[in-house]
């Protein structure tokens, strides 16, 4: 008896004391998505960290992407979000980003190797805050299953000419496709930033003289007349824009080679090398062209504190290590992103992976930054480029099941754009 | 163990708790008794039963009443600023953006065209909606109702679909209906020929209808298997003696009996037919374009999934909703009250 008093006594003192060892512990919280394997990674980072920095704890938070989309604005609207988060809307949520300039050990550094990609992050005439950093550099391009055209014996356009245009493209999926009676040529990601890769190859502005967004041009006008027209007669992927909501993806019919082109982006390369590996040849072709160019579109995800966060000092020192070029070398390698920091540009990521595929096509990727029109980077840097990427995705897929025609669909998409714009404005 | 024996220790254990329990229970009702007793000397034994649905009225305050009233403030302003102080009055400005229609029967011709469209499409999903689940519940149930085999192994095949979750069953009639999916399998034994079920703009329509009536008509159909339960055996027999066919007895007899139960049953059914967002979303997206999408998607999208989230917008669009469903609710008491008299 007297044995167990002893030892509830001293668990009661153990108790008591444990809040005050504590108290000093900062706990800070990251939201967080995944594309591929990125939130291992990520943890497996933060271990180091927090082994090296015991005063801190990290906490991620992993949510379905559109959570990120839909639910972090209003979090952060209602200054209840996390004190770091992921993001890809990353003008639209500029407002709430904790600047962390004041706390940097050497801002200079963040400037010197973010500095082309810390403008998408800033808001109206803010050129020196430094929110975060990029954990990638995304590229859309296209994905094609090569070994569909092997079996179909039709020749890769990108094999005979450096400037394929998306007419010869699709011709040459549907040949494949014919050949082999497979289900669908050519799919496109349910995305309006995918279709504007596209549509800036065809001419379009994207943009009037005065800086407003516009899509009343024969650029943009021609590449929805064809996009909308492959819908209809079955090039594309007849069920993935009309049937869904928001974004939507064709990962599986590409893994399941039951696609033989597919217009997506850099990220899903770690993706295709766990789900595909070399059961096939995938293989990522250079953007098709047009009048316009042969240009896809720049983007990717963000690391940001938060600026509401109450411990803005830890967030930089974390900031800082993850931005570090050791620790974000390592990360680009183990999860196959292609980074947005001038120094690992420069030297070279040497990504961990022995699929040979995978390395050809991230290689095809950053080569295809060289390629990029000016509107694409100045629309990725636009603040409200969501706006205009998910109308014309909305409007478009009306377009596509006859609700509308393809001038209707055209103004209503530029209603929808000024419309909002004279919310946020009004 | 003899049954006798059996109910000895049974009593014997009450006993028990009996003797535990009873002095706990006297201090609890002694400390209830010291709160109540001044409320009651000074509200008076009248009015303590407002104080007792207090609690409740306070939850439904705080999480009914109080969202409504701030929706009602929302729709009145603009801008996207999440705050009410920080959004800029516009009265009736969302409503009129709303209702500016050149032509209130032509969704194009109107500013803000999904809503319209929303607004048809929610009708006609009402309509067929609730029309299938109340006359396919009442089948059932007639049907349950009756001494046939396995009638316990039937009632629960019928009530199993409103155990899954929305997303399930809209997944699991997705891969049914999807072009490779086991319907077209089955179109093609019987020499028929593969389609696209949910592209199809009225298909569409038609499939979101079904699988939410497969869904949800369980639940229904239990709600009148109780009401049919309900009606005297001694009703049916006069009904017989009078040499009333089984059509009379339905006419005369069941209908008039259970109409009470078939108006809960069209109230609930309408109720959650106008809410119906998970499995549309899931099967259809609102899709093809927007041939499914329903007056509570538009709501979502105008106001959460977009960039610019138009929130007042949005509020105003509830708003119609609310008030609609109301009417519709009142015109069915009404008419389900007058029904009652005659």
């Amino acid at each position: 008896m007297r044995k167990v008093l002893a030892l509830l006594v001293i668990l009661t003192v153990v108790a008591s004391a444990l809040p005050a060892l504590t108290q000093d512990m900062v706990e800070l919280r990251i939201r967080w998505y995944n594309d591929g394997n990125e939130g291992e990674v990520l943890r497996d980072l933060l271990d180091r960290f927090e082994a090296d920095n015991p005063d801190i704890s990290v906490e991620i938070d992993t949510v379905p992407y559109s959570a990120i989309l839909e639910n972090l604005p209003l979090d952060l609207a209602a200054g209840e979000g996390p004190d770091m988060a992921r993001v890809t809307d990353l003008g639209g949520l500029a407002q709430y980003y904790l600047d962390m300039t004041p706390y940097l050990s050497d801002p200079a550094y963040w400037e010197e190797n973010f500095g082309p990609f810390l403008n998408w992050k800033r808001l109206g005439d803010d050129d020196s805050s430094i929110p975060g950093f990029m954990t990638q550099l995304t590229i859309t391009g296209p994905f094609i299953n090569r070994t569909l055209f092997e079996q179909a014996g039709v020749e890769v356009p990108s094999d005979m000419s450096d400037s394929v245009s998306w007419e010869e493209w699709a011709a040459a999926s549907v040949a494949v496709a014919e050949a082999l009676e497979i289900p669908y040529p050519m799919a496109m990601d349910r995305s309006g930033h995918r279709f504007a890769g596209p549509a800036i190859s065809m001419g379009a502005m994207y943009f009037d003289d005065m800086g407003h967004p516009t899509v009343m041009d024969e650029g943009f006008r021609n590449m929805a007349e064809i996009f909308v027209n492959w819908h209809l007669d079955g090039t594309m992927h007849p069920e993935m824009w009309p049937l869904s909501e928001g974004y939507a993806g064709a990962n599986e019919e590409f893994a399941n080679a039951e696609l033989v082109f597919y217009m997506s982006g850099s990220w899903q390369v770690g993706q295709f090398s766990e789900q595909i590996g070399d059961a096939f040849d995938w293989q990522t072709v250079p953007n098709p062209c047009g009048p316009g160019g042969c240009t896809g579109m720049p983007g990717g995800a963000a690391l940001v504190g938060i600026g509401a966060t109450e411990h803005p000092e830890e967030v930089t020192r974390l900031m800082e290590y993850l931005a570090s070029q050791e620790v974000l070398g390592e990360f680009a390698a183990r999860t196959l992103f292609i980074p947005a920091h001038s120094g690992l540009s420069a030297s070279g990521v040497d990504f961990d992976t022995d699929l040979q595929l995978a390395k050809d096509s991230l290689g095809v990727f950053v080569g295809q930054v060289g390629t990029l029109e000016q509107t694409a980077f100045d629309l990725q840097a636009y603040a409200y480029n969501r706006n205009v990427f998910n109308a014309t995705r909305d409007r478009l897929t009306q377009a596509m099941v006859g609700e509308l025609t393809l001038d209707e669909a055209i103004d209503r998409i530029q209603d929808d754009v000024d419309t909002a714009l004279a919310e946020v404005s009004g | 163990m003899t049954d006798i024996s059996k109910q000895t220790t049974s009593f014997r254990l009450l006993s028990v708790i009996d003797t535990l329990a009873r002095p706990i229970l006297l201090v609890l009702v002694s400390a209830v008794d010291r709160i109540l007793t001044p409320i009651q000397r000074r509200v008076g034994i009248d009015r303590m039963g407002y104080f007792f649905v207090l609690p409740n009225l306070i939850i439904f305050g705080i999480f009914v009443l109080f969202p409504m009233l701030l929706n009602f403030y929302y729709a009145m302003t603009g801008g996207t600023k999440l705050f009410p102080e920080d959004r800029p009055f516009v009265g009736l400005g969302n409503f009129e953006t709303l209702f500016d229609c050149e032509d209130f029967l032509s969704p194009n011709s109107c500013q803000e065209d999904l809503f319209w469209r929303g607004i048809f499409n929610t009708t006609q999903y009402v309509i067929l909606q609730v029309g299938g689940i109340v006359l396919f519940s009442l089948a059932t149930a007639l049907v349950l109702n009756r001494r046939i085999r396995a009638r316990g192994f039937f009632r629960s095949v019928f009530f199993y679909p409103v155990l899954l979750s929305p997303v399930v069953v809209a997944l699991i009639w997705k891969w049914v209906l999807q072009y490779e999916g086991v319907l077209n399998a089955i179109v093609e034994i019987f020499g028929g020929e593969s389609r696209r079920w949910l592209l199809d703009t009225n298909w569409a329509m038609f499939w979101v209808v079904f699988v939410s009536v497969w869904a949800l008509m369980g639940f229904y159909t239990l709600i009148l298997l109780a009401g049919l339960q309900s009606i005297p055996p001694e009703l049916y027999e006069a009904s017989s003696i009078d040499g009333a066919n089984t059509w009379q007895d339905f006419r005369f007899v069941t209908l008039p009996l259970l109409m009470p139960t078939m108006f809960v049953v069209l109230v609930l059914s309408l109720i959650r037919a106008v809410q119906m967002f998970d499995h549309i979303f899931v099967l259809t997206g609102g899709g093809p374009g927007t041939r499914t999408q329903l007056m509570v998607q538009y709501i979502y999208t105008t106001g959460f999934s977009n960039q610019i989230q138009l929130f007042g917008l949005s509020a105003a669009a509830s708003m119609v909703l609310g008030v609609s469903l109301l009417v519709l609710t009142l015109l069915q008491l009404r008419l389900g009250n007058q029904s009652s008299l005659s």
